[in-house]
C-alpha cells in the first residue's frame, strides 16, 4: 500500500514537474467569498503564472484534505486554532522570511496575537481576521420585538423567550461546534476557553433549549438567506454578514442587515496563510504570500470582503466606511471582551462534536 | 473443469467439443473467453475489493495525529506482518445509538423515496413503452435529458423553488392560497422530493426496458380468456415486469441510503442520514478508523439482507 502511494506520488510529482517547466502553476485553497475580484488576475499577470484557485467553507474540510496528504496545494488559509494543531502534526513548512519583505507592513500587535498559535509566526502570516457575532435583519427585528429589541446581546439567539418569537422569521446558527459551544458557555457566564466537560454540557443544554426555534445550522447558506430576507437572525462571521448587507443593498429589496459584536463578548479569530510541507511550488507560494501582504493588494481585499486585515501599511488605503465600523474594527472597549479560540485535544474534540450532534439532532 | 458437467446444455463448454475447430481456434477461443469473463472480475477487484480492503484495514486502526491520521492495523516485524489493530471501533459503534438511529433513518428515507420513485416511474415507463415507436425515443430523451445537467445544479435549482421567498411560495401567496410562506426547505419532504427528482431516470429506464420487451400476444391471450384490463395488468404485465421493478428499486435504493449531499443541503437537522454521520467522523472528529467502521458496518447491514433475499428467490425458482 505504502509503495503504491509513494509511486503515485512520484508520478504526480513528475507530472507536475513537467507542467511547471512550461508554465509555473500556483494552487491556492482559500475560504469561499474571501478575496477581491482582481487579486488572482493581478498576481497571474505580474508573475506570468497560472493560479488554480479552489474554495472551502469549513476548517474541517480543509483539515480532512490536509491530513490525507498530497493535496497539491501551495497556499492554504486555516484559522489559527486549527493551524496550531496542524503544525503539531507536521503539516506546514516554516516560512522563509527572507522571501517575505512585505512582512514589514504587518501590524506588530495583531501578529503577536496570532503568534499565540504559532510561536514567532514561524509557519503562517495573518490573511484576514474577524469575529463571530450576530447578523440580523434590522427592520424585521424591530417589527417583531419592538424598538428596544436586545440587538446588542447574545440573548437574541440564546434566550428561548426571544428566539421563539423570531423562529417564524428564521434564525440560523453556524455549523461550527468549536465556535458555537464557547459562545453559549460565555453567555452563561462560564469561561469560553474552558475544556471542562461540564461546561461544554451546560453550553449544549442552552443550545438544546433554543434548538426548536432554529431553522438550520450552516456556515455559508446564511449569507444568501439574510440578504434575501429569508431569515432574520444568523450567528455568523463578520465579513460574511457584511457581504449579505452589501448583496441586499445591491438588490434594493428593502432588506437592511446589521452586524453586531454582542456586549457579552465574541470569538476573535485569525485566518492564516501557510504552505504545506508537500507543496509542489513553495517558492511561488512565498511570492504569493508576499504579494498579498502588499499594502494595496490587502486593502483591495478588505475593501471587497469587508474583513479586517492585520496590515498596518494598508490602513490608509482602506475605505473609511470600513475602518470606522465597530463591527469590523472593534473599539478598544469591545476588543477587551473578545476571546481567542482554545486548541482542543482529540478527546475534547470528540466530546464537543458529540454534544454538537446531540444539539443538532436531539440524539 | 469439474463444474462443466453440471452446466446446462448449450453453455460455452459445448463449443469445445466441436469437431471442426482447430487447436488454434480452441486456444484463442479459450483466451477470449477468459478475457471476457476476467474483465468484470478485474474491474471488481480493482475498484471494489481493493478499496474495500483498505477501508477495512483502516477501520481496525486507531486515530493518530499525523499524515495519514491513523495507526496501521499491521506492523512489519522482521518482514512478517503482525496484527496490532483491534475491533474497538466496531464496539464503539454499538455503544452510541446515534449510528443505529442514523442508519435506520437512512433506510427509512431510502425505502420511502424508492417506493415513491416506483409509483411515479411505473406509469411513465408504461406509457413510453406503449407509445408510437417514433415517439418513444423522444419521450426517453426527455427522461434522460435532465441527467446531462450536474445533479448539484438541479438540487440548487430545486432549492431556489422551495425556499421561503422562492417560486412556489410566491405563487401560492400571490394566488391568495396561503397567507404565509410554507416551510419546505430543511424538512423530510424536501429530501424525499429531491431524491425522487434526482433518481427518477434510474427507475424509469430498467422498467421501460422490461415493459418494452413484453410479449403482446400474452396480453391478447389474457383478453381472449376474458380478463379485463386490470386483471391483465395484475396477473400478466406486473409479474412479467418484476425484474425491471427489482433492478430499478436497487438502483435507486442503494445510492439513496448513502446519500449525503441532499440531506446536507435540504434536510432537517433532527433526521441525520448515515452519510452525514460518516462525513462528521471523517472531518470534525478526524477519526478515520471510526468513519471506516461506519462504512463497513453500513455495507454489511445492506449487503447481508440482499444476499439472503437472493438466496430465497433462488430457492423459489
Amino acid at each position: 500500500m505504502k509503495t503504491t502511494v509513494t509511486m503515485t506520488a512520484a508520478i504526480l510529482v513528475a507530472a507536475t514537474g513537467v507542467a511547471s517547466a512550461q508554465e509555473r502553476v500556483l494552487n491556492v485553497y482559500n475560504w469561499s467569498d474571501y478575496i477581491a475580484e482582481d487579486t488572482i488576475a493581478k498576481f497571474e499577470e505580474q508573475f506570468g503564472v497560472k493560479v488554480n484557485y479552489d474554495v472551502y467553507d469549513s476548517n474541517e474540510v480543509l483539515e480532512a484534505r490536509l491530513f490525507a496528504g498530497n493535496t497539491g496545494f501551495d497556499v492554504v488559509v486555516p484559522t489559527s486554532d486549527f493551524l496550531r494543531r496542524q503544525i503539531g502534526a507536521g503539516i506546514y513548512q516554516p516560512l522563509d522570511k527572507s522571501k517575505l519583505p512585505n512582512l514589514a507592513n504587518m501590524d506588530a500587535g495583531l501578529m503577536a496575537n496570532a503568534a499565540a498559535y504559532d510561536a514567532d509566526n514561524t509557519h503562517a502570516v495573518v490573511y484576514m481576521w474577524g469575529t463571530t457575532g450576530i447578523g440580523y435583519n434590522a427592520g424585521k427585528i424591530a417589527e417583531i420585538l419592538g424598538q428596544d429589541a436586545p440587538t446588542d446581546s447574545w440573548s437574541l439567539v440564546f434566550d428561548p423567550e426571544i428566539v421563539s418569537q423570531l423562529a417564524e422569521c428564521g434564525v440560523s446558527l453556524l455549523d461550527a461546534p468549536t465556535e458555537m459551544l464557547p459562545a453559549a458557555m460565555n453567555y452563561l457566564g462560564l469561561d469560553p476557553r474552558s475544556t471542562d466537560r461540564a461546561d461544554f454540557e451546560a453550553g449544549a443544554e442552552l443550545l438544546e433549549s433554543v434548538r426548536p426555534h432554529i431553522r438550520y445550522f450552516h456556515s455559508s447558506q446564511y449569507i444568501t438567506d439574510l440578504a434575501n430576507g429569508d431569515t432574520c437572525v444568523a450567528v455568523g462571521w463578520s465579513g460574511d454578514v457584511f457581504q449579505a448587507q452589501a448583496r441586499a443593498a445591491e438588490a434594493e429589496n428593502g432588506v437592511e442587515i446589521a452586524y453586531v459584536i454582542p456586549k457579552e463578548g465574541a470569538l476573535q479569530w485569525f485566518d492564516m496563510m501557510a504552505i504545506p510541507v508537500d507543496a509542489p511550488n513553495p517558492d511561488l507560494a512565498h511570492e504569493f504570500i508576499n504579494f498579498v501582504m502588499d499594502a494595496q493588494i490587502t486593502a483591495d481585499i478588505t475593501n471587497y470582503v469587508w474583513y479586517a486585515n492585520a496590515n498596518a501599511a494598508s490602513m490608509p488605503l482602506v475605505d473609511p466606511e470600513i475602518t470606522s465600523d465597530p463591527g469590523i474594527f472593534p473599539t478598544e472597549e469591545a476588543k477587551a471582551r473578545l476571546w481567542g479560540a482554545e486548541v482542543y485535544d482529540s478527546r475534547t474534540d470528540r466530546i464537543v462534536n458529540r454534544l454538537w450532534t446531540q444539539v443538532k439532532t436531539g440524539q | 473443469m469439474a463444474h462443466a458437467a453440471a452446466r446446462p446444455k448449450g453453455s460455452v463448454s459445448d463449443v469445445r467439443e466441436h469437431p471442426s475447430m482447430t487447436m488454434r481456434d480452441r486456444i484463442s477461443g479459450a483466451l477470449g473467453r477468459r478475457l471476457v469473463i476476467g474483465t468484470p472480475f478485474l474491474w471488481l477487484l480493482i475498484f471494489f475489493l481493493v478499496p474495500f480492503g483498505i477501508v477495512f484495514l483502516v477501520s481496525l486502526g486507531a486515530p493518530e495525529f499525523g499524515v495519514p491520521p491513523y495507526s496501521p492495523a499491521f506492523e512489519w516485524d522482521g518482514g512478517v506482518p503482525r496484527f496490532v489493530g483491534s475491533f474497538d471501533n466496531y464496539i464503539f459503534l454499538t455503544e452510541d445509538d446515534l449510528y443505529w438511529i442514523a442508519y435506520l433513518g437512512s433506510v427509512k428515507i431510502a425505502l420511502g423515496a424508492t417506493l415513491l420513485c416506483l409509483l411515479v416511474a411505473y406509469p411513465m415507463a408504461y406509457m413510453i413503452a406503449r407509445a408510437e415507436p417514433g415517439m418513444r425515443n423522444i419521450l426517453l430523451m426527455l427522461v434522460i435529458l435532465p441527467f446531462w445537467t450536474s445533479s448539484l445544479l438541479r438540487i440548487y435549482a430545486l432549492m431556489g423553488m422551495l425556499r421561503q421567498g422562492g417560486f412556489i411560495n410566491s405563487a401560492l401567496m400571490g394566488l391568495g392560497i396561503t397567507d404565509a410562506p410554507i416551510q419546505m426547505m430543511q424538512t423530510d419532504f424536501a429530501v424525499y422530493l429531491t431524491i425522487v427528482f434526482t433518481y427518477l431516470p434510474l427507475m424509469v429506464l430498467p422498467l421501460y426496458s422490461t415493459l418494452e420487451k413484453l410479449d403482446g400476444s400474452l396480453l391478447e391471450a389474457a383478453a381472449d380468456l376474458g380478463a379485463n384490463s386490470f386483471q391483465t395488468f395484475w396477473t400478466v404485465t406486473l409479474p412479467l415486469s418484476l425484474p425491471g421493478i427489482l433492478a430499478g428499486c436497487l438502483l435507486v435504493f442503494i445510492p439513496a441510503v448513502g446519500e449525503f449531499v441532499i440531506p446536507d443541503l435540504m434536510g432537517a437537522q433532527d433526521s441525520p442520514m448515515i452519510g452525514n454521520v460518516l462525513w462528521g467522523e471523517f472531518t470534525r472528529n478526524r477519526d478515520w478508523p471510526v468513519a471506516s467502521a461506519v462504512a463497513i458496518a453500513m455495507l454489511a447491514l445492506l449487503v447481508i439482507p440482499f444476499m439472503l433475499l437472493r438466496n430465497t428467490s433462488a430457492l423459489r425458482d
